[in-house]
């Protein structure tokens, strides 16, 4: 053993405040995706798995889903509602709120749920078997466990925000409907001809590929996250938690560049 | 393999199989480097593994039947009649016969070890890497489970590994031992030179008392070892020192080897092991020679005695120690050079 193989004394920090610590740790969460995407079409594909986890996904999140669209609508209709009121614009108060709701409401319900019911359920399911050994073992016997556990619970979560997407979509526009016309006297012809004023159909597929993204990166750094638990149960609370906040921050920051990019291929109606 | 917890025997396990990249050296099985091979290759070289973990690493969401399935279902094309053959000739073989719809979570530590074996077993495993499979487990349930390891080496000649703290385990089952203390490897060889050795360390550890070189969480000074050593002497040395725990006696006696059960056939692992110590008989000091010479068959003494070895005709395997410069081959875990060479078919290791 020569001299530079001793062990060294631990320094003050230990390399905590490395700078290259937070790329070190992204550039490992974009190599998992890489690793993901590249094992999406390897056969044998689990279509067991898939179908349990789109229905153990879709269980968690519609319900919380269907609640928070509800009052999500509501709120955005009213904010819509006064303000046309103010701007003297009353006639496009329907087409305003079905704007918000389709291009970002909707979306953003979607990825909150995705994320805190969906990603972290995966995350504290594979944290689990993290520590108790079960995913080195599947590699141990010759299985990876990207492509037996992850890709099926990512494609069920890009399903199902797609689909949930749609849902809250629905219940939003309704909620925003009622509110606007029963609650504050609206007028329903003008509330619903307004619809197409502004709106245009390639708004709900923008939301919708927002969902599919938005589901594609909850269920990939959940099981990133998942996958590296360590320490013992404490270990897979703190993936949990990490996996949630991390993927917020990255919803956030991808839907303002999606919304961008948007802006900048479909131009706005009226133009 | 046995050492101190912390000296790095579940990392030497994680990086045989892969799990783990060591940052320097090489792990070569079947010509293939584990440490520079690609994934691919990686999970091809795996299935000539099986591994039983600490607590049995069964998927929690299945029952044992589902478990033990599981390789068979991902790896072969076998139709469930067949799988289900082998799946329950299996569980017989390490007596789970009847419980096939339990689940891990409902079953008891031992259980889960020897579900565990049956997994590690159904794809006919070259190698077989055992982490503890004494912890938790009763004396008598070790004692079981030892006879299932010799047994099971008996019938399908596989290559076994176990990692151990159990002393009793490490001096009856296997054909050589190894000792890690502070990431090396201090010693390795047939069972008979650590259980003779008088390497400190080794010493140490078999007899499992405090007096030693291995402290309780560190390393000691060496001042402190020669005034322990000293006392131990003054009390009458190791074989006065009573029994220790896990399994540890006094002296260096070597106990004789677990046989297989009456009915089995022979372990060839141990006719193998015989010609091969009985060429490298030479290059251990006396008290060595004088156990393993008490091993040894009658044909093999003399061939000793005259110095001409024949190998025996039509069994597979390593029959001959390695020349001396290839004697680098063995499992060493230092700093500078980490090679693990495991033999394609071998003995209880």
């Amino acid at each position: 053993m020569t001299a530079t193989d001793e062990p060294k004394a631990p320094g003050l920090f230990d390399g905590r405040f490395s700078p290259t610590r937070p790329l070190a740790a992204s550039g490992n969460l974009f190599a998992f995706a890489l690793d993901t995407v590249r094992a999406l079409p390897k056969r044998p594909f689990q279509i067991r798995e898939f179908i349990q986890q789109t229905w153990f996904v879709a269980s968690v999140t519609i319900l919380p889903t269907a609640l928070v669209a509800i009052p999500f609508g509501a709120v955005i209709a009213l904010q819509l509602g006064s303000l046309a009121r103010q701007l003297g614009a009353q006639s496009f108060t329907g087409s305003a709120a079905v704007l918000a709701v389709l291009r970002e409401a909707s979306p953003i319900v979607t990825a909150l749920l995705i994320a805190g019911a969906g990603g972290s359920a995966i995350c504290a399911d594979l944290g689990a078997r993290k520590i108790r050994d079960e995913i080195d073992a599947m590699e141990v016997l010759g299985i990876s466990p990207i492509q037996r556990l992850v890709v099926p619970r990512v494609l069920a979560s890009m399903l199902v925000a797609v689909l949930l997407n749609g849902l809250v979509s629905v219940v939003g526009v309704a909620g925003g409907y009622f509110f606007n016309v029963i609650l504050q006297g609206g007028t329903p012809g003008a509330y619903l001809a307004s619809f197409s004023a502004l709106a245009q159909v390639a708004d709900f597929w923008s939301g919708e590929a927002k969902a599919l993204i938005f589901g594609l990166i909850a269920a990939i750094v959940a099981a990133y996250k998942g996958l590296r638990a360590g320490g013992g149960p404490k270990g897979v609370g703190d993936a949990v938690n990490q996996s949630v906040v991390i993927t917020f921050l990255l919803l956030f920051a991808v839907n303002f560049v999606i919304t961008a990019i948007y802006f900048q291929l479909v131009p706005p109606k009226g133009q | 393999m046995l050492g101190p917890s912390g000296t790095g025997k579940s990392v030497f396990l994680k990086s045989l199989v892969g799990l783990l990249k060591p940052e320097k050296g090489s792990i070569v099985l079947n010509d293939v480097d584990i440490v520079r091979t690609s994934e691919h290759k990686l999970y091809e070289v795996r299935k000539l593994f099986g591994v039983l973990f600490q607590d049995g690493a069964l998927f929690g969401s299945m029952n044992l039947y589902d478990n033990i399935a599981f390789p068979l279902r991902e790896h072969t094309k076998k139709s469930e009649s067949e799988i289900r053959r082998i799946v329950l000739e299996k569980m017989d073989m390490v007596g789970l016969a009847g419980t096939e719809t339990k689940l891990p979570g409902e079953i008891s530590g031992g259980m889960r070890k020897r579900a565990g074996i049956a997994r590690a077993l159904v794809l006919d495993p070259e190698v077989i890497l055992f982490d503890e499979p004494d912890s938790g487990l009763d004396p008598v349930r070790v004692a079981y489970l030892n006879q299932l390891i010799v047994d099971l080496n008996a019938q399908i000649d596989a290559t076994f590994l176990i990692v151990t703290h159990d002393i009793g385990t490490a001096r009856t089952v296997p054909d050589n031992l190894g000792l890690l203390f502070r990431r090396n490897l201090v010693m390795f060889g047939p069972r008979e030179q650590l259980l003779t050795s008088q390497e400190p360390v080794v010493r140490q550890f078999l007899n499992g008392r405090r007096e030693g070189p291995i402290g309780m969480s560190e390393e000691k000074d060496v001042a402190q070892v020669e005034a322990e050593m000293a006392a131990l002497e003054a009390r009458g040395g190791d074989s006065h020192n009573g029994v220790g725990p896990k399994g540890a006696s006094g002296g260096d006696a070597v106990p004789p080897q677990l046989e297989p059960t009456e009915g089995l056939p022979e372990r060839k692992a141990a006719r193998r092991r015989q010609e091969r110590v009985a060429r490298m008989l030479h290059e251990f000091d006396e008290h060595t020679a004088e156990a393993i010479r008490k091993s040894l068959p009658e044909d093999l003494l003399a061939q000793v005695d005259s110095g001409a070895f024949s190998p025996t005709r039509g069994s597979r395997g390593r029959h001959w120690a390695p020349e001396p410069d290839a004697r680098g081959a063995e499992p060493q875990v230092s700093g500078a050079t980490v090679t693990a060479v495991l033999p394609r078919q071998g003995g209880a290791g």
